[in-house]
């Protein structure tokens, strides 16, 4: 271990009281930063579709307008970035992923997350169900920031926040789990931050 | 003494901090002895490294700010926050270690043996690695001509304000205040434009060489800006600090 | 948080490449389009180090470094060349 440089602390403790909401080796934030592998895309919102594919074929695809008219959810949850921060308390507007996938007849274990500016993330499809997932389009109660993934993202809390794809324009039904961008390079297949599973084979 | 070449891998090094004195209210000046530094470049950056007791490390860049054959030293803006410079600037006493690895860098750099003109575009805490070349322009001796345009806040933010005041003929400074200048204010106002460079910078056809070096957005302006007035691009060199 | 630029990953280049690489000029594989790596643009804050060609935005290399193995794709680069070191750093 290199020598410890006197006095240095990191991040800021977590405060006691939220001991239980922070998985293992995170620091609470009261910012939230802005993490991207490439420039903010920014789809007009009249082009924007989000779909659901299987097998190369569009099952189901919602344009801006018909996402809206969907029933939507405030949700205010805690987030975990595989980077070490955690944000709590976060609150979201979004359709959950129930509601999408009910309109679909096909079925798949496995779904990868597709988005503007090429980024994908794969998830096991029981995670973005069974109310817990959103494609979420509002944040802190206005319209979610082109920083932050807006007009759309996907919302997963209960695993680190790289699952949370921005810029989400729809989810690949498969039968078997393929990794995605960040997972092509070593991060967790799975991530579920209370197990600190960051890269494959934690 | 040659420098050496640099085949080696780096290697991180604990040096002992002899000094840190302060340049303005959130910028402070480190000077270093590393037990083996090799010498540098003007325009080069070394790797800090801090470690907690817990294990956790932070590692940040910063522009060396002394000329080469002088006392090491870096110069660190306090960022707001910031995980490593609020330590470096608040923290961090003289007789303490710090764990660096150096010199890095071999594109921005410049040395006295071109002769170009040399025009020098600083932002803010970009003007640190400028600081280095205009340092090693006068400790070589040299003549080229040389032209400093630094664009800061106020003009308490102003780092090394004295030294760049004591720049005679062969070094032009030029100082604009963004968002307040002092009664009497000479200088320019307002963030760099086209106009103001149009006015500042050495003409293209005198073949300069310039530097642009701060925040992003402002390195991206300016060097499309000089595109704009005729200068190649492989005649700027940019080195961008991310914003905020 | 704004991208930076190739100079801005020169210690984690000496690491991989063994050798100073910031003034080695790259190629795209997608546009074609050569300019020395310190003017690539970097993303750095992302769970891995992302760099793109400053003309296509095609990504060129992702550093990532995993339990302390730094893994390097650089699929993205048609060519990468560094001029033999003139023996100064």
């Amino acid at each position: 271990m290199s020598p410890v440089s006197r006095g240095f602390r990191g991040r800021s403790r977590v405060p006691a009281e939220e001991e239980d909401r922070v998985p293992p080796g995170q620091h609470v934030t009261k910012d939230f930063p802005v993490l991207s592998a490439g420039p903010t895309p920014h789809t007009p919102l009249p082009e924007w579709t989000f779909s659901i594919t299987q097998g190369g074929d569009t099952l189901k695809s919602w344009t801006w307008r018909e996402l809206q008219a969907l029933p939507a959810e405030t949700v205010t949850v805690d987030i975990h970035c595989v980077t070490r921060w955690s944000k709590l308390g976060t609150q979201w507007r979004g359709v959950p992923v129930d509601t999408l996938l009910d309109q679909v007849a096909a079925d798949a274990p496995y779904v990868l997350a597709f988005c503007d500016g090429g980024y994908t993330t794969n998830l096991p499809t029981e995670d973005v169900t069974g109310g817990r997932a959103w494609v979420a389009f509002g944040y802190d109660g206005e319209p979610l920031p082109p920083e932050h993934g807006g007009p759309a993202r996907l919302l997963v809390p209960h695993l680190y926040f790289w699952k949370s794809a921005k810029w989400v324009r729809g989810l690949e039904l498969r039968d078997h789990d393929a990794p995605g961008f960040w997972e092509t390079y070593g991060y967790h297949m799975y991530g579920d931050p209370w197990k600190q599973q960051r890269y494959a084979g934690d | 003494m040659e420098t050496t070449a640099v085949r080696r891998r780096l290697t991180w090094q604990a040096a002992a901090v002899t000094s840190i004195a302060r340049e303005t209210a959130s910028v402070v000046t480190i000077e270093l002895e590393p037990p083996d530094w090799p010498g540098h470049l003007a325009g080069q950056h070394l790797d800090v490294r801090l470690t907690a007791e817990d294990g956790y490390t932070a590692e940040r860049s910063y522009s060396i700010a002394s000329a080469p054959n002088e006392q090491l030293a870096i110069t660190v803006e306090r960022l707001e926050n910031g995980e490593v410079s609020p330590y470096l600037t608040e923290e961090l006493r003289a007789g303490d270690q710090l764990e660096l690895r150096g010199p890095i860098g071999g594109y921005f750099v410049w040395e006295p043996t071109d002769d170009s003109p040399l025009m020098l575009i600083a932002g803010g805490s970009g003007v640190v690695p400028l600081r280095s070349m205009l340092r090693h322009r006068l400790r070589a001796g040299s003549d080229v001509p040389a032209r400093l345009l630094y664009s800061s806040r106020t003009l308490p933010d102003v780092i090394y304000r004295g030294e760049l005041d004591q720049y005679g003929d062969g070094v032009r400074v030029i100082c604009t205040l963004t968002r307040s200048q002092p009664p009497g204010w000479t200088g320019y106002s307002g963030r760099v434009n086209t106009a103001m460079l149009a006015e500042t910078v050495w003409p293209a056809s005198q073949h300069p060489l310039a530097f642009v070096c701060g925040p992003t957005t402002f390195v991206e302006a300016v060097a499309e800006n000089l595109i704009g007035l005729g200068y190649p691009s492989e005649r700027i060199k940019t080195e961008r600090f991310g914003g905020t | 948080m704004d991208a930076v630029d190739g100079n801005a990953i020169g210690g984690l280049l000496i690491d991989v490449f063994g050798t100073e690489m910031t003034a080695a000029n790259s190629t795209c594989g997608t546009c074609g389009t050569g300019r020395p790596v310190a003017e690539l643009v970097v993303y750095r804050r992302a769970p891995g180090t992302v760099v793109r060609c400053r003309t296509c935005g095609s990504v060129l290399m992702v550093f990532v470094k995993v339990h302390g193995v730094t893994c390097v794709d650089l699929d993205g680069l048609a060519s990468l060349s560094q001029l033999v070191a003139r023996g100064d750093s």
